[in-house]
C-alpha cells in the first residue's frame, strides 16, 4: 500500500467522517483515496476551491463534531496559516496531512522535503501550540495518522502529520489492523463555561447543535467565548493557556525510539532519513551507534536527548538546512552536527557514515 | 537477501506500474518485504520514468536503491540516465527495439515491444513481457506470485491479455544471456 | 418568540456607530428567522471580519466569528457535515467581494444551502473608512482621496451568474421587503444571497456628503428602483439614472443544491 493511501485509511480507522481538500502534488492521493472512501463511510468529502478554503470548510465541520481533516503540501500549507492559528484560538481539533516537498516557493513538487518542519511550528502569527508527527514508513502513515487524530481531539489542536514525499508516495507492507485505540474530545459539562480550563487546560467541547449557543471567535476572548481584545490579563492568560496545554503534556506525549543509549555519537532523526540512518546502524553493529528517532516532533521532547548519558554529539541528518537540528542545539551544551540534504533525494547510509565517521574522530 | 530492482522507461509505458505489481507479487504472494519507490516529473506522458523495488526476506530499512543488481530499461534514455552505470556484476534486462546502447555488465536482450505488437497486437503490455523476462532469467519473484499480482493490479477484462504476455515474457527470459564484455 | 428573543441579551449594547444600518439588517434578518420557527439550539450563524461580521456574535444561537472573507468556507463545511443545521452567514462588502470574492462564486457554484446576508456599505468600516471592491467611481475613501478609479462589483448580479437559487437587493430603509427577502431566501434550498445597501455616516457619509443617518435613508428611498422598472426601462431603451439603487428580487429558482437538510 502507498504511504498517502495508508494515511487516509489511517484517518478513517481513527474516525475521521470530513475531508475538505485542494488538489496539490504531492500529497493528492490522500483526497483521491477519501474521495473514494468516505461516502461509503458515512462521511463527507468535498473538494474546496483552495487550501484556505478547505482547512476553513474542515474547521468548521469539526465544530459539528464530527473528526475533520485535510491534506497537503507547502504551497498550500503556507495558504493555510491564517486559518490554522484561528484553529489554534478556539480550540479546534483536526488534522492536517503535510506530505513535504522542496521549497521555497513552488520549488519542486514531485520531489522531498522536510522544509516545514518550522513553519508548522511557528508559521502561523502570534504563539500557538500544536503538535507534529513524522512517519518513517507506509505503517507510520497510518499509525501515525490515527495518532494524530487522537492528540488534536485530547488537546483541542491543530496535529500535523509532517510526512515526507518519499514516504507518502513509497509503497511498502503494512498490516492494517482490525481496530485502533480512538480518543474522542471531551463534550463540555452543561453549567461550565466554554472556554474556561478543563483538565489539562483543555476546555471541554461545546459542540454545534447541542443547545450550548457558544459563541466561537478568532479574537482574544473572555471565558464565556466572548470578545475581550483589550483587556491585557485575558489575552495574556488565554494564550499561555493554548500554548501550555500543549507543552505542557511534552513528556506525556512524546514518541520516540532509542537505539543504543549507551553511545557517544547519537544520530536525532525523523521521517525518511531515520531509514538511512537504521541502516547504517545495522550495517556497522559493534560500533553501537546511537539514534534518537523522533515519531513526533513537535512540542520537541528535549529531555530525550538525555537519554543519551554517554553522549559527545548529535547528528542530525534532514531534508532541509538544519531546522530541528537548531531545535536540538538549543538544549545541549554539545557539539550539534547537521546534515543537511536539500534537491529531494535521500541521505545515503554511506554519506552519513562519512559523517559518522568524522565526528567519531 | 536484498535485492534491488531498478525500471526505467518514458512515461506511458508503464514502468510505475510494473514496480507496483513486482513489489506486491514480493509482499503478498512470496512472503517477503519490498518497498517500491519512483522518481516522476511532472509529465503523464513521454519523459523519462523510473521506478524502483527493493526485495529482502528481512525488514527493509533504507528504502531507496542505491546500486541495483537488476535492471529493465526500456528506453534509450532511461539506458543512458541509469542502465550505462550499472555495476559489473549487475543483470540488466533491456528492450531491445528501444535500447540501442548495450551495457558494460550481464545482459538480456528482450524484444518486449516488438512482441507486444506483432504476437499480442497490444503494444500496452511490454512492460508485462518485461516483468515475464525478468522472473525467469533471475527469480526474483517466483511465476505464481507474479501471475496473481499481475491480475490484482491489471483493469478488469485485461486479465487474459496480460497472463500471454507474462508468458511470452517467460519465453523470452530463457534467451541467451550476454555476458559483460 | 420574536426577533429580540434571537439576540444575546449580554451582549448588548452592540459596536457598532450611531446611524449605522447594520443594527436594522441583523433586526430585520432576525425576524426572518424567528418567522421560520427554527429551533436556536439548531441554528448557527457564521461570520468573517468586519463591522458586518459582528453580527453573529449577537445571536443567541451557536455561532462562529472567523477569519476575513472566509466565513462561506467555514459555513460550507458547518453545513456539509450537518445539513441539519440551520445556518445564516452574515459579511460585507469588503469580507465577501474583495478577500472572500473565490469562496463567493464559489459558495453560489456549490449552490449550498446557506442563507447569506451581505452588509454592502460601501467601505471598510471597522479599519477606518478605505475603498472596497463596491466603492462606487468617484466616491472618496481614505484610499481613494481623489475618487475610486476602479468600476464596482454588482454583488447581486455576481451572485445570479454564479448560480445562487435565490438572489435579492435591498436597502436598510426598505425593513418590511428586506425582511421578506431574508425569509423567502432562508425558505429556499440553495444558497441565497440578500444584499443590503447600508450606510455607513461615520466613514462613507462623512466623506461623500451623506453625514446624517436620515440623508442616507432619504436617499436609499430616492435613489431605489424597483427591478421589474429597471428591467423595462432597459427593454425599452429609456435612460436609467446612473445612481439608482435596483432593488428586488433578482433570481428565485430551484437549481439542484448541496447540504440540505434530508
Amino acid at each position: 500500500m502507498q504511504g498517502n493511501v495508508a494515511s487516509a485509511e489511517g484517518a478513517l480507522a481513527a474516525g475521521c467522517r470530513f475531508f475538505g481538500g485542494y488538489p496539490i502534488t504531492p500529497s493528492t492521493e490522500v483526497a483521491e483515496r477519501m474521495a473514494s472512501r468516505m461516502p461509503k463511510a458515512g462521511g463527507v468529502f468535498v473538494q474546496m476551491e483552495d487550501e484556505i478554503a478547505s482547512i476553513a470548510a474542515v474547521i468548521g465541520a469539526s465544530w459539528t463534531g464530527k473528526k475533520a481533516m485535510t491534506a497537503t503540501s507547502g504551497p498550500g500549507f503556507s495558504l493555510m496559516m491564517e486559518n490554522l492559528g484561528f484553529a489554534v484560538m478556539t480550540e479546534t481539533p483536526l488534522v492536517v496531512v503535510n506530505i513535504q516537498r522542496g521549497g521555497p516557493s513552488t520549488g519542486q513538487p514531485t520531489m522531498s522535503a522536510q522544509g516545514d518542519m518550522l513553519q508548522c511550528r511557528y508559521g502561523s502569527h502570534g504563539d500557538i501550540g500544536i503538535v507534529a508527527l513524522a512517519p518513517n514508513s507506509v505503517q507510520e502513515m497510518h499509525d501515525l495518522t490515527v495518532k494524530a487524530f487522537n492528540l488534536a481531539e485530547r488537546l483541542r489542536c491543530p496535529a500535523f502529520l509532517m510526512a515526507d514525499e518519499h514516504i507518502g508516495h513509497m509503497r511498502e507492507r503494512i498490516d492494517l489492523p482490525d481496530t485502533v485505540e480512538v480518543v474522542d474530545r471531551t463534550q463540555l459539562e452543561p453549567g461550565t463555561l466554554p472556554f474556561a480550563a478543563g483538565p489539562g487546560l483543555v476546555p471541554g467541547f461545546p459542540t454545534f447543535g447541542k443547545g450550548h449557543r457558544v459563541h466561537v471567535t478568532g479574537l482574544t476572548h473572555d471565558e464565556r467565548g466572548y470578545p475581550a481584545t483589550t483587556d491585557p490579563e485575558v489575552h495574556a492568560a488565554l494564550v499561555e493557556r493554548l500554548v501550555r496545554k500543549v507543552e505542557g503534556a511534552r513528556r506525556e506525549i512524546a514518541d520516540y525510539v532509542v537505539t543504543n543509549p549507551d553511545a557517544e555519537v547519537v544520530f536525532v532523526c525523523y521521517g525518511a532519513p531515520s531509514r538511512a540512518v537504521a541502516q547504517l546502524v545495522a550495517d556497522k553493529p559493534d560500533e553501537g551507534i546511537g539514534v534518537l528517532r523522533l515519531r513526533l516532533v513537535w512540542p520537541f521532547p528535549e529531555h530525550a536527548l538525555a537519554e543519551f548519558s554517554n553522549a559527545t554529539a548529535f547528528i542530525v541528518p534532514e531534508q532541509n538546512l538544519g531546522q530541528i537540528a537548531s531545535e536540538v542545539e538549543r538544549h545541549t551544551d554539545l557539539p550539534v552536527v547537521p546534515v543537511p540534504k536539500l534537491g529531494g533525494e535521500l541521505h545515503t547510509p554511506a554519506e552519513l557514515a562519512r559523517v559518522y565517521e568524522g565526528v567519531r574522530r | 537477501m536484498r535485492r534491488e530492482v531498478r525500471l526505467s522507461g518514458f512515461g506511458g509505458q508503464g514502468i510505475m506500474l510494473a514496480a507496483v505489481i513486482l513489489g506486491r507479487a514480493a509482499v503478498m504472494y512470496d512472503g517477503k518485504y519490498a518497498v517500491q519507490t519512483q522518481v516522476y516529473g511532472p509529465e503523464a506522458r513521454g519523459g523519462a520514468s523510473m521506478a524502483a523495488v527493493v526485495i529482502d526476506d528481512a525488514p527493509i530499512l533504507y528504502p531507496k536503491v542505491t546500486s541495483p543488481d537488476l535492471y529493465v530499461i526500456m528506453s534509450q534514455e532511461g539506458f543512458e540516465k541509469y542502465g550505462s552505470g550499472a555495476r559489473p556484476d549487475a543483470m540488466l534486462l533491456l528492450d531491445r527495439g528501444l535500447v540501442h546502447s548495450r551495457p558494460a555488465c550481464r545482459y538480456l536482450e528482450v524484444p518486449a515491444t516488438d512482441d507486444a505488437r506483432s504476437v499480442l497486437k497490444k503494444v500496452i503490455v511490454a512492460n508485462i513481457v518485461m516483468l515475464g523476462a525478468l522472473v525467469t532469467a533471475t527469480g526474483v519473484v517466483s511465476r505464481e506470485a507474479i501471475e496473481k499480482a499481475v491480475l490484482d493490479q491489471v483493469p478488469k477484462g485485461t486479465e487474459d491479455l496480460n497472463l500471454r504476455a507474462l508468458r511470452q515474457g517467460y519465453a523470452l527470459g530463457e534467451g541467451a544471456i550476454h555476458e559483460a564484455a | 418568540m420574536s426577533f429580540e428573543d434571537w439576540l444575546r441579551a449580554d451582549r448588548l449594547p452592540h459596536i457598532w456607530c450611531s446611524g449605522c444600518s447594520n443594527g436594522t439588517i441583523l433586526n430585520c434578518t432576525m425576524a426572518a428567522v424567528d418567522m421560520m420557527d427554527w429551533d436556536p439550539d439548531r441554528t448557527v450563524v457564521v461570520s468573517g471580519i468586519g463591522c458586518s461580521s459582528r453580527a453573529a456574535g449577537y445571536v443567541e444561537a451557536d455561532s462562529l466569528h472567523t477569519t476575513h472573507g472566509r466565513a462561506l468556507a467555514f459555513a460550507t463545511g458547518v453545513k456539509l457535515a450537518e445539513p441539519s443545521l440551520n445556518v445564516v452567514v452574515f459579511t460585507g462588502d469588503g469580507d465577501l467581494a474583495a478577500i472572500g470574492g473565490n469562496h463567493f462564486i464559489h459558495a453560489c457554484r456549490r449552490n449550498i444551502d446557506l442563507t447569506v446576508v451581505c452588509m454592502n456599505n460601501l467601505i471598510y468600516g471597522m479599519t477606518g473608512g478605505q475603498g472596497s471592491p463596491t466603492t462606487p467611481l468617484g466616491a472618496l475613501s481614505t484610499t481613494t482621496p481623489y475618487g475610486a478609479a476602479e468600476p464596482a462589483f454588482d454583488l447581486a448580479a455576481l451572485a445570479v451568474a454564479a448560480g445562487a437559487n435565490y438572489v435579492a437587493r435591498w436597502t436598510s430603509y426598505h425593513v418590511r421587503e428586506l425582511e421578506k427577502a431574508v425569509k423567502a431566501g432562508l425558505e429556499t434550498p440553495g444558497l441565497s444571497f440578500i444584499e443590503v445597501r447600508a450606510g455607513c455616516p461615520t466613514n462613507y457619509g462623512r466623506k461623500n456628503r451623506i453625514r446624517e443617518a436620515t440623508d442616507q435613508l432619504e436617499q436609499f428611498r430616492t435613489r431605489s428602483m424597483l427591478k421589474v422598472k429597471y428591467d423595462r426601462l432597459v427593454a425599452e431603451g429609456k435612460p436609467v439614472p446612473h445612481d439608482a439603487i435596483v432593488v428586488g428580487e433578482f433570481v428565485r429558482r430551484s437549481n439542484p443544491a448541496m447540504g440540505v437538510a434530508p
